[in-house]
């Protein structure tokens, strides 16, 4: 009962960060300006490291971790270099 | 529905499941809710905080979630998780940062040409 009743909950936490990916990725298509679509992204690495926790979760393993901890890692600096572009690549034009 | 169960999860003590069901929920929810704000809000500078939620809080709600399960399953416990919580929390301040300088710097470079408003904390019109 409380194995079901935790599966559940992992299945409803798991469809709620799969449409937070989606919503990501549509505000990632279609935002007006570049700022937007850096911002969009940076919630995407963010979104993706939260699915495989929980799919670390849903498959009892903790090789899940070290995944998570390096899409972590790599978000925060693609999303700096995108930021440090969006300035810099204005002025030098 | 037996097949989605996995063995360890079924062993798990109710004292144990009953917060880790609690914060996969909240988790879920707050996460759904910061990514809405993020595809719904009008404005730039109003979308910058949906992100910045779920980002803390639903990142918090599913690492101790994952801290508590696999303490209650490999019956040690295990901290590892604090590692990417303390990561995010130090590193999501500074990406929020640089990317709203480079909008702010970008919009008064935009306005620049066309008008002689100098007031910088002004909004720019809903697009």
């Amino acid at each position: 009962m409380i194995a079901l009743m935790l599966t559940l909950a992992l299945g409803f936490a798991q469809l709620c960060v799969l449409l937070a990916l989606v919503f990501c990725a549509i505000r990632l298509l279609l935002g007006p300006t570049a700022q937007d679509r850096v911002l969009a992204l940076d919630s995407l690495w963010m979104a993706a490291m939260l699915f495989i926790l929980l799919l670390g979760i849903r498959f009892s393993s903790v090789i899940y971790f070290e995944a998570a901890l390096l899409i972590a890692l790599t978000g925060f600096v693609s999303s700096i270099a995108l930021a440090k572009f969006l300035m810099r690549g204005e002025i030098i034009e | 529905m037996t097949g989605f169960l996995t063995l360890s999860m079924a062993e798990i003590s109710p004292w144990l499941a009953v917060p880790i069901i609690f914060l996969l929920i909240l988790g879920g929810i707050i996460t759904f809710t910061g990514a809405l704000g993020l595809l719904r809000l009008p404005n730039f500078y109003q979308r910058i905080h949906g992100p910045a939620v779920f980002i803390t809080v639903g990142t918090g709600c599913v690492l101790i979630a994952s801290m508590l399960y696999f303490s209650g399953t490999l019956e040690r416990p295990v901290v590892h998780e604090l590692l990417i919580t303390a990561f995010v929390l130090m590193t999501a301040p500074v990406v929020s940062m640089m990317i709203m300088r480079a909008a702010v710097y970008r919009d008064l470079r935009a306005r620049k040409p066309e008008g002689n408003s100098t007031d910088a904390y002004q909004f720019p019109d809903d697009q």
